[in-house]
């Protein structure tokens, strides 16, 4: 190393001590280790559930370990648990650093942390217990939906007042994506869960039959679309061009991409309910539009790919860019298959099927996973001042995600199509060529591949969790994070 | 701490945008109320939504003085009696949506398979839905009648007893489980959400789930469902 390379190495380590004691890391830390213990205990629990369907066995004779309980409890521990916690780490460490100001309140900030907690702590022990709404996604009875709506509030009014506070003119594209997340998300929380209460455990959706199920799915899929996509393209616009040192490839099209994505993924909904009872019009609506939502989706894939131009060769040796690219790669193949599933002939033999299962998980492994854990990695490093503890570990998570995410996702293609071509099957007297339990069964071999696919990408979260684990105790021992806590500041 | 942010004057809606965080939140809360508004608030107001406002046969037509114990299959879409409710919360209870839809589409195969396509009117008086959106077991919107009572309590305490191929789990504690559960007051609520429940429906229902156990419960809402309307094949309910 020359004199200048090491001369503005020594800047860069004195910028982020700095930045330690301006910012409120302590917060950020803990959601992102958090972060990490969830994926394990959420990816647990899908390689179980996915095992009881090639193997009834493993219920157990158990009401609190049936299917039907522990289903919920892996969805919420993956999309709340996991994604709640990486959104809250990522979007209070990028806003107080593209904002050069301090969160707006630590006492809030470390409510929002306990609070989440708390919620899943609650969660885990009333779903096994068989307390329900009974509606997807949104399973978790009255009380703990008033907690989420009080928890959600503080982290938005925080990291809103942030902004207000901020040192820079302009808002930087990755706070728009969140803030478009949190005002959604309240929408849909509190309208989804309006319910009269009959117990302090047990409530009724005020609404029932066809527009409970519009407003299920306009819950249901906001989740994915702004929940699981705004906010994770949030963390694409800040952390991509961090990693790779490049700033954001396109700005127009980061303005585009955004108000094309929260105008339109809200109508989105109604595709879910093709060939239902819902009113046709509805349903064509969300299809159409739907369609139309490859062109911002692929405009922000691109974005953020392209990002890399003239820089590629920092695949080569740059894990956690790794993670951060094969995500969007994720991303415009879920986005382009999403469309393609609303097409109500597609849709006619998808629905119902394995295929909208590997759809979900195309998104969730690939798209969801892959730029959460590339994100905490990142946050990993910058906030405890050490690189990870070992980078084989962390090529061997990327391979181990990337490989599961993929066997996962044939898996469910493959019996997916199967299953809506048996259904439908006739034989040469006009009658139903299969029985429901002859396409049960056909289904097994592939339920057991799920199950190979889920366990390899649950190995490579454990991979994780150890190295993680890991680079914690190295900075304690170093004393890396005690050095910059206390470093003269030298702004 | 603000005054340190430089000053810039917009020259663009973005911009304007991009350093007002306050405006950037109400612009937001606009754009992202437009879609929901569009395709939910129509389904409340418009009277072609639900079927029984073009076919009111297919409502239960009660007469002056007649309970839930007067009505008889295919009279029309009632409320749920106290047992088969207490059954819809052990359905519900049990997360048996994840795996079972109640939601017939219009095509031959699911005719056959299923019988009538489903239509709104059939489940209006439930809260919440049950349409489900994975099939990894047969939709169970008319499965009422299909088997009789005795295969349902084999089946949900040992299902590969009778179908081999099956992967659903045993429910052995259905048959074990009493009903605790306080019925008149679950009614009252489905009353005060717009459920048709008249005081004599609900006045004595304790007493209709006392000693039955869960898996009666459970076998008294299967055998109901889909059970309740007598439709007619020649008819279009729906567009």
């Amino acid at each position: 190393m020359d004199a200048t390379a090491a001369a503005a190495e020594q800047q860069k380590i004195s910028y982020e001590r700095n930045c330690e004691q301006k910012y409120n890391y302590d917060v950020v830390r803990w959601f992102a280790v958090m972060a990490v213990v969830y994926l394990v205990v959420g990816a647990l629990v899908g390689v179980w559930i996915a095992s009881q369907l090639a193997w009834p066995v493993f219920n157990f004779d158990s009401p609190y370990l049936s299917f039907g309980r522990l289903r919920p409890v892996h969805t919420n521990a993956v999309i709340f648990a996991f994604g709640g916690s990486v959104l809250m780490a990522a979007a209070f460490y990028s806003v107080q650093r593209t904002c050069g100001v301090r969160l707006w309140s630590d006492k809030l900030a470390w409510f929002t942390f306990w609070g989440w907690n708390l919620i899943i702590v609650l969660a885990v022990i009333t779903l096994p217990l068989g307390m329900t709404q009974g509606k997807e996604y949104a399973e978790l009875e009255w009380p703990i939906d008033i907690l989420i709506a009080v928890v959600w509030l503080s982290y938005f009014f925080n990291f809103m007042m942030t902004l207000a506070n901020r040192k820079t003119s302009h808002i930087y594209v990755s706070n728009w994506f969140f803030l478009g997340m949190m005002v959604m998300i309240t929408y849909l929380h509190v309208v989804n869960s309006l319910a009269i209460p009959v117990s302090l455990f047990k409530s009724y959706s005020i609404f029932s039959g066809v527009q409970d199920a519009m407003i299920q799915w306009w819950w249901g899929h906001n989740a994915v679309g702004f929940y699981l996509t705004a906010g994770f393209l949030g963390i694409m616009y800040y952390f991509v061009p961090k990693q790779a040192c490049r700033p954001i490839y396109s700005y127009r099209l980061s303005v585009i991409h955004f108000w094309a994505l929260m105008f339109g993924y809200v109508w989105l909904g109604a595709h879910h309910l093709q060939y239902t009872a819902l009113p046709d019009w509805t349903g064509s609506l969300g299809a159409a539009i739907s369609l139309a939502m490859i062109i911002p989706s692929w405009g922000g894939a691109v974005n953020g790919m392209m990002t890399l131009s003239g820089a590629w060769d920092k695949l080569r040796d740059d894990y956690i860019l790794r993670f951060l690219i094969m995500s969007l790669a994720f991303y415009a193949m879920a986005t382009f298959e999403g469309p393609v599933m609303s097409l109500k002939t597609v849709n006619a033999l998808s629905h119902y099927t394995d295929w909208t299962v590997g759809h979900v998980h195309s998104g969730a492994l690939g798209w969801v996973a892959m730029v959460g854990m590339g994100a905490i990695y990142h946050m990993i490093e910058k906030t405890f001042h050490i690189r990870m503890a070992s980078q084989a570990l962390m090529n061997a998570h990327f391979w181990a995600a990337t490989i599961g995410a993929v066997i996962y996702i044939v898996a469910m293609w493959v019996s997916g199509i199967m299953q809506g071509l048996m259904w439908r099957a006739y034989d040469e007297y006009g009658t139903l060529a299969y029985t429901f339990a002859e396409s049960v069964e056909a289904m097994h071999p592939f339920y057991v591949m799920r199950v190979v696919g889920g366990a390899i990408f649950l190995f490579g979260a454990v991979l994780m969790l150890i190295n993680v684990a890991l680079t914690v105790r190295k900075a304690m021992r170093e004393g890396t994070l005690q050095q910059a806590r206390t470093a003269v500041a030298c702004a | 701490m603000s005054n340190e942010r430089p000053e810039v004057k917009p020259k663009s809606f973005q911009e304007r945008m991009e350093i007002n965080v306050w405006a950037l939140v109400i612009m937001l809360a606009i754009v992202l109320s437009i879609g929901g508004i569009v395709e939910i608030v129509p389904l409340f107001v418009m009277d072609k939504t639900m079927e029984h406002n073009q076919a009111p046969e297919i409502l239960w037509q009660r007469k002056e003085g007649q309970t839930l114990a007067n009505w008889r299959p295919g009279d029309g879409i009632r409320p749920y009696t106290a047992l088969e409710l207490a059954g819809r919360e052990i359905y519900i209870k049990e997360g048996c949506y994840t795996c079972h839809s109640q939601m017939i589409r219009p095509f031959r195969d699911e005719k056959e398979r299923y019988g009538h396509y489903s239509l709104a009117s059939e489940s209006m008086y439930d809260h919440p839905f049950q349409w489900g959106s994975k099939r990894t077991g047969p939709d169970l919107a008319r499965v009422g009648g299909k088997y009789s009572d005795e295969w349902h309590r084999r089946h949900l305490r040992a299902p590969r007893s009778v179908v081999p191929e099956s992967i659903m789990p045993n429910y052995p504690w259905l048959k074990d489980n009493l009903l605790t559960m306080d019925i008149e007051r679950r009614m009252r609520a489905m009353q005060t959400l717009g459920v048709p429940y008249i005081d004599a429906d609900i006045v004595g229902a304790q007493a209709q789930i006392e000693n039955k156990t869960e898996e009666d419960a459970l076998v008294a809402y299967m055998q109901v469902l889909g059970t309740m309307a007598h439709l007619d094949e020649s008819k279009v309910y729906r567009e």
